[in-house]
């Protein structure tokens, strides 16, 4: 994979997480927006997001660390992915 | 008893958490049988006010018939109150199995089997056909007790935007290595009222070799020409693999539910489903009304052709109104206000003109999608829907929404 800064890993997942998630154009999603305890994304929705984080960074997120509150915000989630991209 | 201040004040800081978000759920005591007219004590204690119930499931107005009632006493009398058994022990009555063959004969599938509720059967059938080697793919907006029924099975989730084929069609390749392939969705969906496209899915299914599954209890009586169901309304009767749906709704408004389908998964059900093995099942005086329901709706398609005539007529009254509705043609008519606190509002005032009607926001509906879900039923008479017409109105005026875009009630309310 080429490497990315953080901050094209947010807009990537940013981009991701209105494709997938948001189809109300009137809602604005910015890095820190709550995703799930907002209720944009509901938990059982969760694995395609980590499907294509797995996919696109080829790491692999444990079920037990792929949480609602991990994948809460883009930068929750970009946070969450640095940490495999280290390993 | 070891329940110290300690306890009790955790539980107390968690209800006055639901109070302070506005979500406290209070009940609304009704001294009538189920009806388009309702007596009720609301707040507890205050004197009886009667109202026209715009909020019951009641579609075909089979609550309270007589003929229901009469059939209700007699199954009373002849099969007894109570089983005091599970079905598999020593639970189970002839008339059981012949509402069983009668839902099945009904929906057009293989075979039935009952339970206690249509969330029962939801919460069931899942774990009961699935393993963790397959996945339930599921539309977005499906009813709680799905989701319910999802979580109690080891088989992997994941979802689809509503009623986006697309979407759908994209899942199904992602998840195309799995043994099973679930796909699940209502058949009209609750709090919109608006129809799946089960034609479509199924082609789906049958191209990607996938299950469908079909909570059909907001259509099972009154959607489609001889109201069998949204599979009929979308010209696919007879090749759904599963539905699930209520007695407590069109059918007579009691309780129980069912998984209706391939007869090998309603076997599996009845070797694993817990809610079957567990549970009592309908008692026998309930199983005797449906029965008698099923009577009726096979006699004559009057009722189900009422209300889609009165659907019809509320929808275009509250149009021409000025109201923004959500787009359909089933007895679910949501009025959409957006502003949560204009919901709860908006519904109190109605209820002041002797008007029953819920308003419903987040989380129950999405954030800024508050609304007043109204639902038609052919329990009532045109003079009620003109009656329940002028009180929408005049609170209408007195928020000043009537004729405005959904962007100018934002402006004014915010969401």
């Amino acid at each position: 994979m080429e490497e990315m800064n953080i901050n094209e890993m947010k807009e990537l997942v940013l981009k991701y997480v209105v494709k997938e998630y948001i189809d109300d154009d009137d809602v604005k999603i910015t890095y820190e927006t709550p995703l799930i305890s907002s209720g944009y994304v509901d938990s059982f929705s969760m694995v395609s997001l980590l499907v294509f984080l797995e996919n696109r960074f080829k790491i692999k997120i444990p079920p037990s660390k792929a949480t609602p509150e991990a994948f809460d915000s883009v930068n929750s989630i970009v946070a969450l992915v640095n940490q495999y991209l280290k390993q | 008893m070891s329940f110290p201040e300690s306890i009790r004040s955790i539980y107390q800081a968690q209800l006055a958490e639901i109070h302070h978000a506005g979500i406290f759920k209070e009940e609304r005591f009704i001294h009538s049988a189920q009806s388009a007219d309702i007596e009720v004590e609301f707040p507890s204690g205050s004197d009886l006010k009667k109202v026209i119930n715009m909020c019951a499931n009641n579609y075909l107005g089979l609550s309270s018939h007589p003929e229901v009632i009469k059939a209700a006493h007699e199954g009373l009398e002849s099969r007894g109150y109570g089983m005091s058994s599970v079905r598999f022990i020593c639970g189970t009555q002839d008339i059981h199995r012949e509402l069983e063959n009668r839902v099945t004969e009904f929906l057009g599938t293989e075979d039935t089997i009952l339970f206690p509720s249509c969330m029962d059967a939801n919460a069931g059938v899942f774990e009961a056909i699935l393993t963790s080697e397959d996945i339930m793919i599921s539309d977005r907006l499906v009813h709680a007790s799905i989701i319910d029924g999802m979580r109690l099975c080891s088989a992997q989730h994941d979802t689809f935007k509503h009623s986006s084929m697309e979407h759908l069609e994209e899942k199904l390749q992602l998840h195309a290595d799995k043994r099973l392939k679930l796909v699940i969705t209502d058949g009209v969906f609750s709090m919109d009222g608006d129809t799946a496209m089960l034609d479509k899915m199924v082609d789906l299914c049958e191209k990607y070799g996938a299950m469908l599954l079909v909570d059909d209890s907001h259509a099972t009586g009154f959607i489609g020409r001889t109201g069998r169901g949204t599979h009929e309304y979308c010209g696919v009767y007879g090749k759904i693999d599963i539905i699930t749906t209520t007695f407590g709704k069109a059918l007579g408004g009691a309780s129980g539910g069912c998984v209706s389908g391939r007869k090998e998964i309603v076997e599996m059900c009845r070797q694993k489903a817990r809610p079957y093995l567990f549970s009592n099942t309908i008692a026998p005086v309930i199983v005797s009304g449906v029965l008698k329901v099923f009577d009726i709706l096979s006699g004559s398609t009057e009722r189900r052709d009422k209300l889609e005539k009165n659907a019809a007529y509320w929808r275009k009254g509250l149009t021409e109104a000025g109201f923004i509705l959500k787009e359909g043609n089933t007895p679910i008519v949501p009025v959409m206000l957006f502003n949560a606190k204009l919901s709860q509002d908006f519904s109190k005032d109605l209820y002041r003109e002797g008007i029953y009607a819920i308003g419903f926001f987040f989380p129950v509906v999405p954030n800024g999608q508050a609304r007043i879900r109204t639902q038609i039923s052919a329990g009532h008479e045109i003079h009620h829907l003109d009656r329940a017409l002028e009180a929408f109105i005049r609170v209408g005026k007195k928020y000043g929404i009537l004729g405005l875009t959904k962007d100018q009630i934002v402006e004014k309310y915010g969401l």
